[in-house]
């Protein structure tokens, strides 16, 4: 939590500036605070996993990031630029370049998946074929192809979730949210979806932030890689964890880690023992 | 360009920095008359009713208050909700798709209600002024009666409330499930504005399609009128076309054709206002879509004086 005093990237667009920063970020709804005096980075190519109990304001952060919501206090930039001083009209051309996976999916329920998914392309008005091509491609990605003219209410759950996955990275973003994208599945299903998260990062090295109520998902996600050949995860060397995935934790309102997975797991703060217990 | 800091897809920040706003001070207001109240009933409560009498009037006004607030806050997020969705109009992109989808569902599919109501509402006026006017032994001016409060009235009111019950009601409901179940944050966070998408052609769409509904529910109601005065009363159709024609001026017409306008306005904007507004759940969308409907009703008819008002003032039509 150093990034409160240090300077907001200044050049817009430089290659090694950080994707996110939040700056003594705070958000209340009512006279109720949920987050107080948020600061932390995203840097390029970095996947950041945001642990903390139910209810902590887990899906708000992540609204924050991509101005949904807006911070009551603090500074907020994606990309360089700060979102917290933008006009909503602004932020639906940066959203562009930020795929959001909801935590309940959020599909459209009347359009059918190839329009979900191609939504996006859809509204920068591609010609039919591509969009179909794309949309499939991308769901070739979440092995979900051969569902392309079927409805949301026609899937399960865990369908669902890797559809909202494909429309997240259908047009390539450069930031990827991801909100509990296992939340309430079984373990199979979610270690596909861990999987795909993990082959995001890997193959095209999208920088992201993942929301998970499951340890388990979140050290699958730092202790294996994605291999291609394979076409699967492989676990990393004993001892060793992937170098660009590191936590986050809230409690309380606040954010009480902020470090690589050794640091977590050797923490000796009693809140993240207990955590982790 | 935002009106009266108001932001946000009305959904997700646009009402919650409202609620920050007025938070805050309904709290404090509820801290400072509340809690000290419940104070009062129970040191009193063995002494008198002084003490309940203060914290119920305590009660009473914090109740006005909020509730006053809260009027004087939705009238200015509708207002900017509205501002907003109607200025899109002119700016890129332009749904034209969803403006044809949406003509089609309001146009198209209030086409048999507004006709069969028209065409009733006609007979019946004829049947009624007709038996009034035999008194007067003045049943030749049945066509001119029927045609003018046909046009003037009757035509648009009635027809706006059959469209705005089947519509503003449909609005509120696809909008605000939309919203409960994250669809329209979904559309945000994919960049598309949803004023632009889902409000403004629905505006659109509904001024234009009410405006003609409301010429066929004038032409069919005539027609009805006329059908009744001549099949059941016995007059002569020519008289009754005649009449109902000639005594018609450009004035009657104005009003007839400006007050669908401002219906449509009225059915669009309180439809997607209430449908974009929704709060909680399956519960929260039922409650939408039926004030949806009632506001909208109530806003017609009373917008339908104040412009008779105006026009009469004017015109002395
Ligand atoms: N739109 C809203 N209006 C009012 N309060 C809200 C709103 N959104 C979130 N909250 C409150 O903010 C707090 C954090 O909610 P949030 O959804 O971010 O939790 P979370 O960490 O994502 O929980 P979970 O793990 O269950 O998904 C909760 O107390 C919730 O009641
Ligand atoms: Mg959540």
């Amino acid at each position: 939590m150093s990034a409160n005093e240090s300077a907001p990237p200044v050049v817009a667009g430089s290659t090694n500036e950080p994707v996110v920063v939040f700056e003594d970020v705070s958000i209340g709804f009512g006279a109720e605070p949920v987050l107080e005096g948020i600061s932390f980075r995203v840097e390029r190519g970095e996947t950041r996993i945001l642990l903390g109990p139910a209810g902590v304001g887990k899906s708000v952060l992540l609204k924050l990031v991509n101005g949904l919501l807006r911070p009551d206090s603090g500074r907020i930039f994606v990309f360089g630029k700060e979102i917290s001083a933008m006009r909503e009209s602004e932020l639906f051309e940066l959203r562009g370049s930020i795929g959001t996976v909801f935590q309940e999916g959020a599909l459209f329920d009347s359009l059918n998946v190839r329009d979900n998914v191609g939504y996006r392309l859809m509204e920068e008005h591609l010609p039919e074929d591509e969009v179909t091509r794309r949309a499939t491609e991308a769901l070739r990605f979440v092995e979900m192809e051969h569902t392309l003219y079927k409805f949301p209410s026609e899937l399960s759950g865990g369908m669902r979730r890797r559809v909202a996955i494909a429309r997240a990275i259908v047009s390539d973003p450069k930031l990827i949210l991801y909100d509990s994208p296992t939340g309430g599945l079984d373990p199979i299903t979610s270690t596909t979806i861990i999987e795909l998260v993990m082959k995001q990062r890997d193959v095209q090295h999208t920088s992201s932030l993942v929301v998970t109520h499951r340890l388990q998902d979140a050290f699958t996600l730092a202790t294996h890689r994605f291999s291609r050949e394979k076409n699967g995860m492989e676990p990393l060397p004993p001892h060793t964890a992937d170098a660009n995935t590191s936590f986050l934790m809230l409690h309380n309102r606040r954010l009480v880690f902020d470090g690589s997975t050794a640091e977590l797991v050797h923490s000796d703060d009693p809140l993240i023992r207990a955590y982790l217990a | 360009m935002q009106v009266g800091g108001y932001s946000g897809g009305i959904s997700g920040q646009g009402s919650e920095v409202r609620d920050q706003r007025s938070g805050p001070a309904c709290r404090t207001r509820r801290g400072k008359g509340g809690a000290p109240a419940c104070a009062t009933l129970k040191l009193r409560s063995g002494s008198g009713g002084y003490g309940i009498q203060s914290a119920v009037s305590l009660m009473a006004l914090e109740t006005i208050d909020t509730a006053a607030k809260r009027g004087v806050l939705a009238v200015q997020e509708y207002t900017a909700l509205s501002v907003r969705a109607v200025s899109n109009i002119f700016r890129q992109p332009f749904y034209a798709g969803d403006l044809f989808q949406q003509a089609d569902i309001i146009g198209v599919g209030s086409l048999p209600i507004v006709i069969l109501t028209g065409f009733f509402l006609g007979c019946v006026l004829a049947l009624q002024t007709a038996s009034s006017l035999e008194q007067f032994g003045a049943t030749a001016f049945t066509g001119q009666l029927v045609s003018m409060s046909m046009i003037k009235e009757i035509g648009p009111v009635v027809t706006a409330l059959m469209v705005s019950g089947r519509n503003a009601s449909g609005m509120a409901s696809e909008l605000g499930s939309m919203i409960v179940t994250e669809q329209i944050d979904a559309m945000r966070a994919l960049g598309t504005d949803p004023l632009k998408k889902l409000v403004m052609p629905r505006i659109v769409a509904t001024v234009l399609m009410l405006f003609f509904l409301v010429i066929l529910s004038d032409t069919v109601g005539i027609l009805g009128g006329g059908f009744v005065a001549v099949a059941m009363l016995g007059q002569s159709g020519s008289q009754y076309f005649h009449t109902a024609y000639q005594s018609l001026e450009y004035m009657d017409l104005l009003q007839g054709l400006i007050k669908p306008v401002f219906f449509g306005l009225i059915i669009a904007t309180i439809g997607c206002y209430f449908g974009m507004k929704t709060k909680g759940g399956t519960q929260g969308v039922g409650r939408s879509t039926t004030q949806a409907v009632v506001w909208a009703s109530v806003l017609i008819i009373v917008t339908d004086f104040v412009i008779s008002r105006f026009m009469i003032g004017i015109f002395g039509r």
